[in-house]
């Protein structure tokens, strides 16, 4: 789905992931909120999800775009059970995730200095996602290149995509710039086809169906105890069913 | 430029649970009382709306009412002889931040440790010898289970626990925990219904002659209204509890325990999003004057205080002496100080069972809705001829379906492609997945520090984490995981997958956020950090309440000992420090 809600400062700053980059400098002249003999309550105070409106790229070129979508479309391909990635939304979900607080780490400790670590310390790279998308999929895009005559990843067979694609992942192409690149396409990937559509994925809630996720519903009571029953009800979202848009059937 | 502010009787730092407990008490009390709060005012209607509430990817995946890697991060290394590198996003541990802390996206699990843990040198010497803790620095609270059984059973009250007395005043009770220590009373409310997972857990442990019995839940298996009057709603098993706030009133913290009430009291204020810098000492060292905090517009501010609690997370207690030179840093070395010692954790292990046409209906859940076994608990059991001293809980609490992490898949699938997605789709309805949750006990090696490199953004270092899981835990857990394979085999189902505790502690996967120690409270100045009381031996008018304070930790959720020892810390203060402003304890 697309949404109009409209960006707004936020009064809680970097403390939030949702939406675009939101600055405390925002609240800069609110003096501390000193709270004192009641509950304090404001109008407007909430901070529901900021999803990004459709209908364009943020951060992906046309060429990565294309890119994006045959991999996503490999990782999770269409089949008898569902959509696959793309039709899915997976690479317009990873867009607009990588315009937003996630794609340059704002929220993660990031001053150096940048030594290489140990398995155990975790990602240790000065890389942000933006950056790391953006390398490794020129990494993959000139490894496809030099092995397949010079075409592009989306040109191929689906069989060399996948042989590609499953090299990346047995790590048998060095391609140092790029470390770790494969996992978090992957994990962004399943991101997309599992998260909430208002993020711009999982269309039509795809990948809830697949599973039997109910989503966003909020009380079983009634079914606490029907052990070992099929669960009735089909899945929500956010933003609702697709049959209560106005409009709709 | 500082901007010096009026003087009030007490000044907390953080307000989580602990905090909340004691500024309610010491308002009672009649003191003049000021909580600083580094995160955001939350609350139930405007942050965890029923509305957007459920949503995965914003709170559990990108984590957004936790403490971010941004605001304050920590390094971390296996041993001594590596270098400490930051942990730039959080993983293995999820730190809280904001108005009710932690207490706001936990689980719910809520125990009482064991009579023995709060003896656990003692008892382990007299009962095994003193060479079978040799590699160990395991020590005695310096506080009973007795003594604290009144602040435990308060704590519950106040939260209106759910679940079952296996004890009642030294009466084994027919289905609670036959191993916990004796209650003076029943759990507030009773246990939460059962889901189906749970229900054929505890009945495959029965079978084979163990004491399966209902975790004692924060999530209400009814409404309540508590002690302070303030009522909440039953609990909707929506599935969305950790690393989520409860859009329903119906799970356990201060938001919905206390700060309805305290929040009306005229001697109570609250400042949020202002971060506390340090602890500020008079010259002789042994005073504190209050603390220096940052407030939201950047300015530096002095908050003059008679007293000083540190209610942050343990970690940040921690860090937070270290900062403030309170007491001596603890060396590992030589073994000496007190101020970062005995840092602990908790040594884990899960199991999926594998079945076929189940309907598990995982997203049927809350955080603390299942079925826990403690017959390898602690010392519940014989010790005599194995290799290892502790335990662990077995748990069977199916806390969410939700499915950007729950996925669960025998070994060997594929990670991606359509044979993955068959499998994805065969097993989410037909995995039954329980864990061990084993004990931590303290050695030399295991600490807290500051980090000698990397910084905040305000130029303090960061603290340091030495951490890997002692040899004697990893045999514990690995002798736990053989008890899990016989109760999977019980469950039948067409495969179990048991999982094995190695070295090597990762700090990248989700394991736990029980991090204890480091503060810890004992009776000898020379190796605890606060005495009985929760009091710094070293300055006198600061007390550090947490799990800072656990010597070691136990093969359970932290958070009903930490509730509890707010109010035995409340209790010292109103009823011994307020008459007689002091050392409570002469070393």
């Amino acid at each position: 789905m697309t949404s109009s809600t409209p960006f707004r400062p936020s009064r809680r700053g970097f403390l939030s992931s949702t939406g675009m980059t939101l600055l405390v400098a925002s609240i800069a002249g609110a003096r501390a909120a000193e709270h004192s003999g009641a509950l304090p309550w404001k109008p407007f105070a909430a901070l529901p999800p900021q999803p990004l409106p459709g209908g364009r790229w943020y951060v992906f070129t046309p060429d990565e775009v294309r890119m994006v979508e045959a991999i996503v479309d490999r990782l999770i391909p269409a089949d008898d059970l569902s959509i696959g990635g793309k039709e899915a939304g997976c690479a317009t979900f990873i867009d607009r995730q990588l315009a937003g607080s996630y794609g340059s780490s704002e929220r993660l400790y990031t001053q150096g200095p940048f030594l290489p670590g140990l398995p155990t310390q975790g990602y240790q790279g000065a890389e942000a996602p933006v950056a790391r998308y953006r390398a490794g999929l020129a990494a993959l895009a000139q490894h496809v290149r030099s092995q397949f005559a010079g075409k592009a990843f989306a040109d191929l067979a689906p069989a060399d995509q996948d042989k590609v694609l499953g090299d990346f992942d047995a790590g048998k192409v060095a391609y140092p710039a790029a470390a770790g690149f494969f996992n978090l396409l992957l994990q962004n990937t399943m991101e997309g086809f599992f998260a909430d559509p208002i993020y711009g994925g999982n269309k039509d809630m795809a990948g809830w169906k697949l599973l039997g996720f109910p989503g966003a519903r909020y009380d079983y009571r009634d079914y606490v105890t029907a052990h070992n029953q099929p669960f009735p009800l089909p899945p929500l979202s956010i933003a609702g069913r697709p049959e209560w848009k106005v409009g709709s059937k | 430029m500082v901007r010096k502010l009026p003087r009030k009787d007490v000044v907390i730092v953080g307000l989580g649970w602990t905090g909340a407990i004691l500024a309610h008490e010491l308002t009672d009390a009649g003191l003049d009382v000021v909580a600083i709060e580094r995160g955001p005012w939350r609350d139930t209607a405007t942050d965890f709306n029923v509305a957007y509430a459920p949503d995965e990817l914003r709170y559990a995946i990108r984590k957004d009412l936790f403490l971010q890697p941004a605001q304050e991060a920590m390094t971390m290394r296996n041993t001594i002889s590596q270098t400490a590198l930051p942990m730039r996003d959080y993983g293995s541990f999820l730190p809280g931040t904001g108005v009710g802390g932690a207490g706001t996206h936990w689980n719910g699990h809520t125990w009482r440790f064991f009579p023995s843990d709060f003896v656990l040198k003692t008892h382990l010497t007299e009962r095994y010898g003193a060479s079978r803790i040799a590699d160990l620095t395991v020590q005695d609270w310096g506080v009973s289970y007795d003594e604290l059984e009144n602040a435990f059973d308060r704590f519950e009250y106040l939260a209106g626990i759910s679940g079952k007395a296996g004890n009642l005043n030294g009466k084994i009770e027919a289905g609670g925990n036959p191993f916990e220590g004796p209650r003076s009373r029943e759990y507030p409310l009773p246990p939460m219904q059962m889901t189906y997972a749970p229900t054929l857990f505890a009945e495959a442990a029965r079978s084979i002659g163990l004491h399966p019995f209902p975790t004692p839940s924060a999530n209400l298996s009814k409404a309540y209204v508590n002690p302070l009057g303030i009522a909440m709603g039953q609990c909707t098993f929506c599935g969305f509890c950790e690393r989520f706030g409860c859009a329903n009133y119906s799970k356990s913290s201060a938001h919905t325990t206390i700060l309805p009430v305290l929040m009306r009291k005229s001697n109570f204020e609250a400042r949020t999003e202002c971060e506390v810098l340090k602890v500020d000492l008079a010259s002789d060292g042994k005073t504190a004057k209050g603390v220096t905090y940052v407030d939201v517009t950047g300015e530096l501010c002095e908050q003059p205080a008679d007293i000083v609690l540190l209610n942050a997370y343990g970690l940040h207690n921690v860090r937070l002496m270290l900062l403030s030179k309170i007491g001596t840093p603890y060396d590992p070395a030589t073994g000496t100080g007190t101020v970062g010692r005995n840092y602990a954790y908790q040594t884990n292990a899960s199991t999926q069972v594998f079945f076929e046409g189940k309907n598990f209906n995982p997203f049927i859940a809350a955080g603390a809705l299942g079925q826990t076994v403690d017959d390898y608990n602690g010392d519940a059991f014989d010790h005599a001829a194995l290799d290892f001293v502790g335990g662990a809980g077995i748990n069977c609490i199916p806390t969410n379906g939700r499915p950007i992490a729950y996925r669960p898949t025998p070994p060997g699938t594929p990670r991606w492609g359509s044979a993955w997605k068959k499998a994805a789709k065969e097993n989410y309805g037909n995995t039954l997945t329980f864990s061990s949750q084993g004990s931590s006990y303290a050695a030399r090696g295991n600490y807290l520090d500051l980090d000698p490199t990397y910084k905040d953004r305000f130029g303090r270092p960061l603290l340091r984490v030495t951490f890997d899981f002692p040899d004697n835990d990893i045999r514990m857990s690995n002798w736990v995981s053989d008890r899990m394979q016989q109760i999977a085999t019980a469950l039948g189902g067409k495969q179990a997958v048991v999982g094995r505790t190695r070295k090597g502690w990762n700090s990248v996967p989700y394991q736990s956020t029980h991090n204890t120690g480091g503060a810890i409270m004992g009776t000898d100045p020379n190796t605890s950090a606060v005495n009985r009381h929760l009091q710094s031996w070293d300055v006198p008018n600061v007390f550090v309440v947490g799990a800072s304070a656990f010597p070691q930790n136990a093969g359970k959720n932290p958070t009903g000992p930490v509730g509890a020892l707010a109010f035995w810390a409340a209790d010292a203060i109103r009823n011994h420090y307020l008459k007689n402003p002091g050392k409570l304890v002469q070393a």
